[in-house]
């Protein structure tokens, strides 16, 4: 009856499964919120406490032996980073705290010195606050304009704008890849060329697509690109900018302190090389050498598979939650999106909706997902999401699916 | 503890108190931005006592079982009475344990009584940290 139910899979879910302690267990949690957090592979954990329990200690500079070591291992995740989204260099990996934090360094440091009066920075309606705020900040800032590529009802860009958008005041195009609420997959490659032909610098905010599709920042030709360590199996407080040599060389520091000078002296400093240049303080060791891990790990598994995976498992959620009534699901048709599900029942507040489905063992999320504009554009407050990763199953849909009939029974009677 | 026991959703099915009054003495209404819940509170007021009491909005189950739960309580009481009202008074008639994202949910009725009798504008159980 639904097509991919129960043919053949692209991955090994039960054995993938088994990689995530989470999952272990006589009822494991119907987790189906990896758009906000993954979870995190035992290899990840394991590498982190490896590092805690024989080798902890500072990086750089130390002379002694672990100090050594625990500086090889945290260069090694640099490097495997730089493997996994095809960059040149390892040195044009610079490890941040999330992706939030790498667009605030941005902003900051090559906005505050690129873009003045005048100027605009184009962005979407789709962007996470994220992708926004820093940019409405620094349009504070210099009195440079902000302004929008709009999104169709059926959740795709319109990029027939691109042309009336895009001019010789544009300086910045900032574009989510995938977008967190519709999970829409947006043609970048396109939108980093057309850019590139009026001379603006591009970022892609690639939070969403770095772990569930192949990313190859060369092929793209992006200048920058952002993505958070805890939304692709690795731990929190690990995120990384990668940018274009050329431009991350021309860019002034953007926090200042250890490990980011050459030589300092009472009035001023001279400042090191990028990456350290961006990384002042000790940064978090441990996070950066568990997410080299995460890449290591989602790499073996292959990226491709990982997608048709998601694709499966969401053309049959599309399927089945479309039997629901008075349903609304907001984004365009599966294949043209990655592993998000974002819907409204008629006459339950979305709060309610995640309440009830948390009492069967579903974690969904509700809200405006940072996402406000696009609420405002699809003039809801809020929606529920469902969000697949590689060890979600077709059964997590079937409980997403009876959570909601229960739902519907419980709260949507005073419609009735 | 279910969140959606049969008391919270008979009050959000069929909440006491629900719509307005013609010529109110207070009427103050709120919005929680975050969920989009949002009550307004009508009140007759005579000799300090609260004579009639209405309330409208729309949310989620909680923020609107609270309400009608509170205008219960609050009608008849002395205006001043409702100053001493706290968090915990509608935990303890929602009978329920709430979370820190849903317990906002809950507080948002007495927060628009007590901005609207008091111009108290603070969350009911976070005015302690602010006097601090």
């Amino acid at each position: 009856m639904y097509a991919n139910r129960d043919e053949f899979h692209p991955l090994e879910v039960d054995r993938i499964r088994k990689d995530f302690p989470i999952f272990a267990g006589e009822s494991p949690i119907a987790y189906l919120d990896s758009a906000a957090s993954s979870q995190t592979a035992r290899c990840v954990l394991e590498a982190m406490d490896g590092y805690y329990k024989s080798y902890r200690s500072n990086i750089h500079r130390g002379i002694y032996h672990i100090s050594e070591e625990a500086t090889a291992a945290y260069e090694d995740a640099r490097r495997k980073i730089a493997r996994f989204i095809n960059a040149r260099r390892a040195s044009q990996v610079v490890f941040t705290r999330n992706t939030t934090e790498s667009i605030n360094l941005l902003a900051y440091s090559w906005g505050n010195a690129n873009i003045g009066q005048g100027d605009e920075i184009l962005l979407t309606v789709m962007e996470h606050h994220s992708n926004l705020v820093p940019w409405q900040l620094l349009a504070e800032r210099t009195g440079a304009t902000l302004r929008f590529i709009e999104v169709s009802d059926e959740g795709l860009l319109r990029l027939d704008d691109l042309d009336q958008l895009l001019t010789d005041r544009t300086k910045l195009v900032a574009v989510t890849h995938v977008s967190n609420v519709l999970g829409t997959i947006n043609p970048v490659r396109e939108i980093i060329s057309a850019a590139h032909s009026f001379g603006a610098t591009v970022l892609i905010d690639a939070a969403q697509s770095v772990p569930h599709l192949p990313v190859d920042v060369q092929a793209l030709d992006c200048d920058f690109l952002a993505c958070s360590g805890h939304k692709m199996c690795g731990p929190t407080g690990v995120g990384v900018l990668y940018g274009k040599r050329e431009l991350l060389e021309d860019m002034p520091p953007f926090l200042g302190g250890g490990s980011m000078i050459r030589a300092v002296q009472r009035g001023r400093s001279t400042y090191a090389d990028v990456p350290a240049k961006f990384e002042a303080g000790t940064p978090a060791i441990a996070e950066a050498i568990g997410l080299g891990h995460a890449v290591d790990y989602l790499e073996e598994i292959g990226l491709d598979a990982v997608h048709a995976h998601e694709q499966q498992i969401i053309d049959y959620a599309h399927q089945k939650l479309s039997e629901i009534d008075g349903i609304t699901i907001y984004g365009p048709k599966p294949r043209l999106k990655a592993g998000v599900i974002t819907f409204n029942l008629e006459g339950i507040h979305p709060h309610d909706l995640a309440g009830v489905l948390d009492t069967t063992g579903v974690a969904v999320r509700a809200g405006h997902h940072c996402a406000q504009p696009l609420m405002q554009h699809y003039g809801v407050i809020a929606t529920a999401r469902a969000s697949f990763y590689l060890y979600n199953t077709m059964e997590d849909v079937d409980r997403l699916y009876d959570g909601l009939l229960k739902a519907q029974n419980l709260l949507a009677r005073r419609q009735g | 503890m279910n969140i959606y026991e049969e008391d919270i959703l008979d009050h959000y099915e069929n909440p006491s108190n629900y719509g307005t009054l013609e010529n109110p003495d207070i009427s103050y209404e709120e919005d929680n931005p975050l969920c989009g819940d949002q009550i307004r509170m009508d009140l007759e007021v005579e000799d300090g006592v609260i004579k009639d009491v209405r309330f409208c909005g729309h949310g989620c189950t909680i923020s609107q079982a609270a309400a009608s739960m509170l205008t219960e309580e609050v009608k008849g009481q002395a205006l001043d009475d409702v100053k001493k009202l706290t968090k915990d008074d509608i935990l303890d008639m929602l009978g329920i344990p709430l979370g820190p994202v849903r317990l906002k949910c809950g507080l948002l009725a007495l927060k628009v009584l007590k901005a609207g009798a008091y111009g108290m504008k603070g969350w009911p159980g976070e005015e302690d940290d602010e006097e601090e």
